[in-house]
C-alpha cells in the first residue's frame, strides 16, 4: 500500500452516499423551515408605480411580505460590485428588491414568506404590482445603437471600455504593412450554466447564541459569509456559511451575494424562524446569470506562409442589466483569445454594454469559447485565403516549447501578467492530427461522397489560465483514531474534491485513502478561502493540502523521534503505511495514531489510548503546540496555463441540413494529473456543454425583453442521444509554478468546441460559418446564401 | 380557508407509508417533504429532466407530474430502494461508482431508477440501446459517456448477482 495515490484512477469516496440517495443538497435541509417565494418583474424595463398586497393578506399560512420599503439601510443599498476595475467606469449593481425600477424580466420585486412554498406562491400571485413601462434595450445591436438607455446616467449603455496592446508594436500598422489582410465579423449567442440544481438558501438564527447559520448552494461560502455579515451588520464570527452538496455550478453560483442570500437570512432573524428559498427552474432562467453573448470584428495581417504579423480585435460584450461580477468575461476573452499562438502586434478593444436582460457572469469557459472562436475562425480564414492546409497555418504560428515561459505582454484576469509557464503546443497539434485522422481524411471524404454523404473535419486549440490566486488554504489533522481530516475553504459541486484532495494528503502522510476525510465549503471548519471557479480548486487547494499535510508530517516526525527515544532523530524518519518509522530500520516505528495521542499532553486519561499521553507516562515533549494538526496555504504567483486541442468530424445532410457529429477527439494537457478518471470525466462533461453551445443551446429574448425559451422544453440541453462518444489523449507538461506541478482541468472541455464544430461544418459545406450556435435550419438558410440570423 | 387534506397511503421501497396532504401536493414533494425521502430530486418541475423519476408499480414516472393522491394505494420505488437488502449498493448504483457515472450527483437518482426498470425489460443491452435507454434524462456534468458504460456494467453485475453460487 506504499504506492502513491496521486496519479491513480481511484474510485470516488463521495459516490456511495450520493448513489444511495443520501446526498444533502440544499432543499434536503430545513424541512420545517418557512418558505420564501418572490414576485418577479414580468416586464424588461419599467418604473414600479404601486404594489398592492391586500389580496394576499388573507391567504392562510402567509407569514410576511416584504418590499423595498421594508429594507433597512445596508440591505436597501445596491449589492456590492465584487470585482472593481479602472475601465469599469459606469458600474451598476442590482438591489435586493427593486428600488422603484426594474431592468430585466425576473428581477425580484416582492418577497413573500409562508408556511410552505405552495402557500408562498399562492400569496405571491395575489400581489398586484403596477408598472410604468419604459422602452427596453435588448440585444447587442440595440445596446450599441444607444437610441434607448438601460440606466439613466450611463451614456451609450457603456459600462466599460477597455483597450490592451502587447509589446510587439502597433497592430494597425503591422496589419497595414503585412502582405495579406482579412476582416471577419463574428458572433456568439447567449447561453447559460444551467446546473441541474438551481440556487437555494436556508437560514437559521440562534437568538440565544446570537449566531446566524446560512446554508447556500454557492461556489464560495467564505465570501458569502463576509457579504452576509457586512449587509446584516453582524460580526463575521457570528455568521457561519455552509455549502452542502451542490447539484452543479458551472460558474453561475460564484456570483454572490445573490439578493436571496441577503434577504433569506434577514427574514430569518426578523421572524425568529428558519427560512428557506429554493429556486425553481423558471426562476433560474430569468433571474440567475447567463453568459457568452458577444459580437466581434477581427482584422488580421499575415504573410504568404500564414504567419501572423498583426491582429486587431474589437469586441462588443452584452453584460445584461447589471455588472456585479465586473468585466471578467470580456477580459478573459481579450487575453485568452491568443491561444497557443504568437500573433505579432496585438490590439484588443472591448465595449461592455448594458441591456435589459439577466446579468452576464462567467459560465464554464468564462469568455474563452468566444475568444477561441475568434482566433480559430481567423486561422481557417487565412488557410482558405492562401489555399493552405488549416493545421499548417496553425503550426506556423505556434509558440515553441523552448520559448517557455512565454510572456504574451498583456494583463490577465487575475491582474497578473499573461505569462504561459509551460506547454508543448507542437506535440499537442501532432497528437490531435493523429487522433482525429487529419492526414487520411481526404480519402474518407471521397469515400463518403461516393455514397452521397457530406462530411467535414475541423480542429481548434486553446490555452487556459487556471489555478489563479489570491490563495487557498487547508487544515489537516490526524485524529487519535488514525483518521485524517482535511478541511479546505473552497466549495465542491461535483469535481470529486473529497477524493482528489484525499489522494494528495494520503501520499504526504503515508496513510490509506480510506482513512482520509475531506471537508469543503464550511466556514466552521475553515474560514479563509476564495472559491471554486476558473479551474482553480485542485491547483490552489491541492497545493495547500500538500503544504498543511507536510507540516503535519514534520510535526509527527519530531514527536515520534522524542517518543522512540535515544538516538532517533526526526530527519531519519518517514511516514509510511500509517507508521512513523526509521528509513534505515523499519523495526523502529510507532503508529501515526499513537503519535496523534502523544501530540496532545494530557492530565486526564479518558480512554486507553489517552493514557500514553498523561503526565506520569513517558512524555514526548517537543515544545510543539498540542494536536497533530497544521494549517497551510498556497498563494500562486500567477495563473498556470493548461492547453488542449479538439478535432471533430461532422456529417451534414445534403437535403435536410441536419448536423451530426461522427467523431470527437480531445488532446488535453492539465499538467500532473491527480486522478485520471476524474479528469476524463471533467473533459467529457465540458465537451457535452460545448456541443450544446455549438448546436443546440441558446437563450432567446424577444424585442420586448421576454425570455421566450425559459424551460427545458425549449432551451435544448443535449441528451445522451446528442452527445458523441469522446476519444481522449492526455499529455503532461507539469506546471512550473506550483510544487505538485498541477494545472486546472474543470473548464477545458467546453472551450474550443464551437470553434472546432464551426470549422468542420465550413469544411463539409464550403461556406463561411461566422456565428454560433448553428441549427439545421440556419445551415439550410446559409446554403441558400441568406444571412445566418 | 384551509385546504382539504387527503390521506395518501403508498408502499415505498417495500414499506407502507401514509401522510395527509392537500390534493395539489406533487408526488415528488410528498416523497421529499412528507415522507422525508429526499433522494428524489427536482430539476425542472416540468417533466423534462427526469431527475425526479421514480418507479410506480415498477414503471418509471416523473414524480413532478403526478399528484400524490394519484399514487394512493400504489407501489413506489425510489433511489433509496435501489440498494440491496442490507444496504449494499444495488447493481446500477455499483456500476455508477465503478464507471464514474456521476459528478455532482443531483440527476443521478433519476438515472438509477430509470436504468433499474430498463434492465428488467432488457437485461443485456448493446451500447446503442444503453444510450437510447437513458435518452430521457438530463445530466449537465458527465457528458453521458460514463453513464452509458454504467448501464452496460450494471447489466453485468445484475447477471453476476443473479447467478446462483455453486
Amino acid at each position: 500500500m506504499s504506492d502513491k495515490h496521486v496519479g491513480q484512477p481511484l474510485l470516488r469516496k463521495e459516490d456511495p452516499r450520493l448513489l444511495r440517495g443520501d446526498g444533502r443538497y440544499l432543499d434536503d435541509l430545513g424541512r420545517t423551515a418557512l418558505a420564501a417565494a418572490f414576485v418577479r418583474s414580468p416586464v424588461a424595463h419599467a418604473r414600479v408605480t404601486d404594489i398592492d398586497v391586500s389580496e394576499a393578506l388573507d391567504v392562510e399560512g402567509l407569514v410576511a411580505i416584504y418590499t423595498y420599503e421594508d429594507l433597512p439601510d445596508r440591505i436597501a443599498e445596491p449589492l456590492p460590485l465584487l470585482i472593481p476595475h479602472p475601465d469599469l467606469t459606469h458600474a451598476r449593481t442590482p438591489h435586493c428588491l427593486a428600488n422603484g425600477e426594474v431592468n430585466h424580466v425576473g428581477e425580484a420585486v416582492v418577497m413573500v414568506v409562508a408556511t410552505d412554498r405552495y402557500i408562498a406562491e399562492d400569496a405571491a400571485e395575489r400581489i398586484l404590482v403596477s408598472y410604468d413601462e419604459l422602452p427596453p434595450v435588448v440585444g447587442i445591436d440595440r445596446a450599441r445603437a444607444a437610441e434607448r438607455l438601460v440606466h439613466d446616467g450611463v451614456p451609450g449603455n457603456v459600462a466599460a471600455h477597455s483597450v490592451q496592446t502587447n509589446n510587439h508594436g502597433d497592430a494597425h500598422e503591422a496589419i497595414a504593412a503585412a502582405p495579406h489582410r482579412l476582416t471577419l465579423d463574428l458572433a456568439i449567442e447567449r447561453s447559460a450554466s444551467m446546473p441541474m440544481e438551481g440556487k437555494g438558501v436556508l437560514a437559521h438564527w440562534d437568538a440565544d447564541d446570537r449566531t446566524l447559520r446560512v446554508h447556500s448552494s454557492t461556489q464560495t461560502s467564505t465570501s458569502v459569509r463576509l457579504a452576509v455579515a457586512a449587509k446584516l451588520g453582524l460580526p463575521p464570527d457570528r455568521v457561519e456559511v455552509i455549502t452542502p452538496d451542490v447539484g452543479g455550478g458551472f460558474g453561475v453560483k460564484i456570483v454572490h451575494p445573490w439578493p436571496e442570500e441577503i434577504l433569506v437570512p434577514w427574514a430569518a432573524i426578523k421572524l425568529g424562524r428558519d427560512v428557506k428559498w429554493v429556486e425553481d427552474r423558471r426562476e433560474h432562467f430569468i433571474s440567475a446569470a447567463h453568459e457568452r453573448g458577444q459580437q466581434q470584428r477581427v482584422e488580421v495581417g499575415f504573410d504568404g506562409s500564414g504567419r501572423l504579423h498583426g491582429l486587431s480585435v474589437e469586441i462588443w460584450h452584452d453584460n445584461g442589466a447589471y455588472v456585479p461580477y465586473g468585466i471578467i468575461v470580456p477580459i478573459v476573452t481579450s487575453t485568452q483569445l491568443l491561444g497557443p499562438y504568437k500573433v505579432g502586434a496585438y490590439r484588443v478593444e472591448f465595449t461592455s454594454l448594458y441591456t435589459n436582460t439577466v446579468i452576464v457572469t462567467p459560465y464554464r469557459g468564462a469568455g474563452r469559447p468566444q475568444g477561441v472562436f475568434a482566433m480559430e475562425r481567423t486561422m481557417d480564414a487565412i488557410a482558405e485565403y492562401l489555399g493552405m492546409d488549416r493545421l499548417a497555418v496553425r503550426e506556423v504560428n505556434l509558440i515553441q516549447p523552448e520559448e517557455m515561459p512565454y510572456d504574451q505582454g498583456l494583463v490577465f484576469q487575475d491582474g497578473r501578467p499573461l505569462i504561459y509557464d509551460t506547454g508543448d503546443y507542437p506535440t499537442m497539434m501532432r497528437m490531435i492530427r493523429d487522433l482525429v485522422g487529419w492526414d487520411g481524411f481526404e480519402a474518407e471524404r471521397q469515400a463518403a461522397a461516393a455514397e452521397g454523404r457530406r462530411i467535414g473535419i475541423g480542429v481548434a486549440a486553446y490555452v487556459e489560465g487556471t489555478g489563479m490566486g489570491p490563495y487557498e488554504g487547508a487544515h489537516v489533522k490526524v485524529e487519535t483514531t488514525g483518521e485524517v481530516v482535511v478541511s479546505t475553504g473552497l466549495t465542491t459541486q461535483g469535481q470529486g474534491h473529497y477524493t482528489t484532495l484525499a489522494q494528495i494528503a494520503a501520499d504526504v502522510l503515508g496513510v490509506a485513502i480510506v482513512d482520509v476525510t475531506v471537508i469543503t465549503g464550511d466556514t466552521r471548519r475553515f474560514k479563509y478561502a476564495v472559491g471554486t471557479f476558473a479551474s482553480r480548486a485542485i491547483v490552489t487547494s491541492g497545493n495547500a493540502v500538500a503544504v498543511a499535510a507536510g507540516k503535519v508530517a514534520e510535526k509527527a516526525k519530531r514527536i515520534a523521534a522524542a517518543a522512540l527515544g535515544e538516538g532517533v532523530e526526526a530527519e531519519q524518519l518517514e511516514l509510511v503505511d500509517g507508521l512513523v518509522r526509521r528509513r534505515d530500520d523499519h523495526d523502529v516505528s510507532i503508529d501515526l495514531r499513537t503519535v496523534a495521542v502523544l501530540s496532545n499532553p494530557l492530565r486526564y486519561a479518558f480512554d486507553e489510548a489517552a493514557k500514553a499521553a498523561t503526565q506520569f507516562a513517558a512524555a514526548a515533549n517537543t515544545g510543539d503546540e498540542p494536536g497533530l494538526e497544521a494549517t497551510g496555504y498556497y498563494m500562486p504567483e500567477r495563473s498556470t496555463f493548461a492547453a488542449g486541442a479538439h478535432g471533430v468530424v461532422i456529417e451534414t445532410d445534403p437535403e435536410t441540413a441536419d448536423i451530426k457529429i461522427l467523431r470527437y477527439c480531445v488532446v488535453h494537457d492539465c499538467g500532473v494529473v491527480v486522478n485520471p478518471r476524474i479528469v476524463e470525466g471533467q473533459v467529457h462533461g465540458g465537451v457535452a456543454q460545448g456541443v450544446g453551445g455549438a448546436l443546440y443551446e441558446r437563450i432567446v429574448y424577444d424585442e420586448a425583453g421576454q425570455l421566450v425559451n425559459a424551460s427545458y422544453m425549449d432551451f435544448l440541453i443535449p441528451f445522451s442521444t446528442e452527445v458523441p462518444r469522446i476519444q481522449t489523449a492526455h499529455m503532461v507538461t507539469a506546471s512550473g509554478l506550483n510544487p505538485l506541478g498541477l494545472k486546472g482541468a474543470g473548464e477545458a472541455g467546453v472551450i474550443p468546441t464551437s470553434a472546432a464544430v464551426a470549422s468542420a461544418i465550413e469544411d463539409a459545406e464550403g461556406l463561411a460559418v461566422r456565428r454560433m450556435p448553428i441549427s439545421p435550419s440556419e445551415l439550410y438558410e446559409l446554403r441558400k446564401g441568406r444571412v445566418h440570423a | 380557508m384551509s385546504e382539504q387534506r387527503h390521506q395518501v397511503t403508498v408502499t415505498v421501497n417495500g414499506v407502507t407509508r401514509r401522510a395527509e396532504v392537500p390534493a395539489r401536493r406533487l408526488l415528488a414533494d410528498y416523497l421529499r417533504m412528507d415522507l422525508g425521502l429526499t433522494g428524489t430530486h427536482l430539476g425542472c418541475e416540468h417533466g423534462v429532466c427526469g431527475a425526479c423519476t421514480v418507479l410506480l408499480d415498477g414503471a418509471p414516472v416523473r414524480s413532478c407530474l403526478i399528484f400524490a393522491v394519484s399514487a394512493d394505494g400504489h407501489e413506489l420505488t425510489t433511489v433509496e430502494g435501489c440498494c440491496e437488502t442490507g444496504g449494499a449498493l444495488g447493481p446500477v448504483q455499483q456500476a455508477f461508482l465503478e464507471c464514474h457515472g456521476l459528478q455532482c450527483g443531483f440527476c443521478t437518482p433519476g438515472f438509477i431508477t430509470t436504468i433499474t426498470a430498463y434492465l428488467e425489460e432488457n437485461p443485456k443491452p448493446t451500447e446503442e440501446e444503453a444510450r437510447e435507454a437513458i435518452g430521457g434524462n438530463l445530466c449537465r456534468c458527465t457528458g453521458y459517456q460514463n453513464i452509458v458504460a454504467a448501464v452496460l456494467r450494471a447489466a453485468e453485475i445484475k447477471r453476476e448477482r443473479e447467478t446462483p453460487h455453486e
